[in-house]
């Protein structure tokens, strides 16, 4: 049997592992367009940027995954019905597929990475990120998600002067929610962040940012946060079934023996009913344990909880479950001005998500209880 | 099996309590990783092993 997994980052390695760990003996074969194996990320926008002196961490060594890498090539299709990927002038023949190309960070004409504008999704971006980050730098961060909040923490902890422009009105908010959002959107302000809200970026021009508000901010450094996309656009014409990520069932299976991990998932989650896409850490470490296990031949749905970390403001953000606006929003320890606190969200009482700051301990039952699908007491 | 964590590079993220909060239980004050079954049970293992999996730290290593 041949295993070809397209994809050198955490989801498609993890995945590799955890099928040599079941005892699956195939042959293996990675490919992936970056050079290397991708670091870990989530650093990349925390201690990574604080740290001149920190360097990457490889998701894996070779020697953990007993694969054939074949690194700075490009699959260019792949053809269902003769199970083979494209790669060059050759096809790879599969018996099974992993897709685990993950997504690039997501630019717009006139917002894209040039001359002291900048992307985060590797290690050398980070890199190039971390060289601007001096004191008294005028950062400007286009994009108030997790990965804005981070780099803005750090930043202004090295001494940065630091803007955030959202077009949303609050941080994280699609993460966190409007009430939530406002929460940190606050404490990121009182730590000396300009916040400009409800605001679009028109274009970024050498060491200017002009906002759709007609204002211009300066600024020595500019970080584009404006999330990812994809990387669908090789599965074009395969004939799977593309929706902003590569529709699976509740196995990961996009089509038989293919399976679809980690950010370009968008999966039938058995838990809502619906199809999810996830870009985070634990998904894509979750989602390779569980193709993995269908791929060995034991049958099992991936119906998670979703949970996504952020450290900023000295503390750590976590969330289970998926936060929406329209559902009651309720502070079970602590208080949105305290330092820690612990806040759910419920619709009729029913549980849907739970996000503390600082606060794991109080945290986790309310975990459990999203799990068991519980009703909050009164 | 044992499991051991490196404190010093465990940051209380508590994904290993999830994954099998028989093995692994969480400091009362800075909710770092305490190991409560050593050596793990057979029937504990592969809850083990998805908390070494799971930790975003990579601060937990199976020692046996």
């Amino acid at each position: 049997m041949e295993i070809v997994v397209v994809g050198a980052s955490l989801a498609g390695l993890r995945t590799i592992q955890a099928l040599r760990r079941l005892g699956v003996d195939a042959a293996i074969t990675v490919v992936d367009r970056q050079p290397e194996i991708a670091c870990d990320r989530p650093p990349l926008s925390k201690t990574f940027l604080a740290d001149p002196a920190a360097l990457p961490r490889p998701v894996a060594t070779p020697d953990e995954l007993g694969a054939e890498l074949l690194l700075g090539q490009v699959a260019t299709d792949v053809d269902l019905a003769d199970r083979s990927v494209g790669l060059g002038p050759r096809r790879l023949h599969y018996d099974t597929l992993v897709i685990a190309s993950g997504s690039a960070p997501r630019t717009f004409p006139g917002l894209e990475p040039g001359p002291g504008v900048h992307v985060l999704r590797t290690a050398a971006h980070a890199a190039q990120i971390r060289a601007g980050l001096l004191p008294g730098a005028r950062v400007v961060i286009v994009g108030g998600g997790f990965i804005g909040a981070e780099i803005a923490w750090t930043a202004r902890s090295l001494g940065c002067d630091v803007a955030i422009v959202e077009p949303l009105p609050a941080l994280m908010m699609r993460g966190l929610g409007p009430e939530l959002g406002a929460v940190f959107s606050r404490r990121h302000a009182a730590n000396g962040v300009l916040l400009r809200l409800g605001t679009g970026v028109a274009s970024v021009e050498s060491s200017r940012v002009r906002l759709t508000s007609g204002d211009e901010l300066a600024a020595d450094i500019v970080v584009l946060g404006l999330g990812t996309t994809p990387e669908v656009s090789w599965l074009d014409g395969s004939g799977l079934t593309i929706r902003d990520g590569v529709v699976c069932d509740a196995q990961l299976r996009a089509a038989p023996d293919v399976y679809a991990v980690g950010d370009i998932a968008r999966w039938l989650n058995p838990r809502y009913g619906e199809l999810v896409r996830v870009e985070h850490w634990t998904n894509a470490v979750e989602q390779a344990s569980v193709a993995a296990a269908n791929i060995a031949g034991t049958p099992t749905v991936y119906d998670a909880v979703p949970y996504v970390w952020s450290d900023q403001l000295g503390g750590r953000l976590q969330i289970f479950g998926r936060v929406r606006a329209e559902d009651e929003l309720r502070f079970v320890f602590g208080s949105p001005d305290e330092p820690k606190f612990v806040a759910v969200t419920h619709r009729g009482g029913v549980l849907q998500s739970a996000v503390g700051f600082s606060a794991i301990r109080e945290l986790l039952p309310y975990r459990k209880q999203l799990i068991e699908g519980g009703v909050l007491a009164a | 099996m044992r499991v051991s964590v490196d404190l010093n590079v465990c940051q209380g993220h508590g994904v290993c309590h999830m994954s099998e909060p028989r093995v692994y239980e969480l400091d009362e004050t800075d909710g770092h990783s305490i190991v409560i079954a050593d050596p793990v049970p057979a029937d504990l293992e592969a809850g083990a092993r998805l908390g070494v999996d799971s930790c975003p730290e990579r601060a937990i290593s199976i020692v046996e």
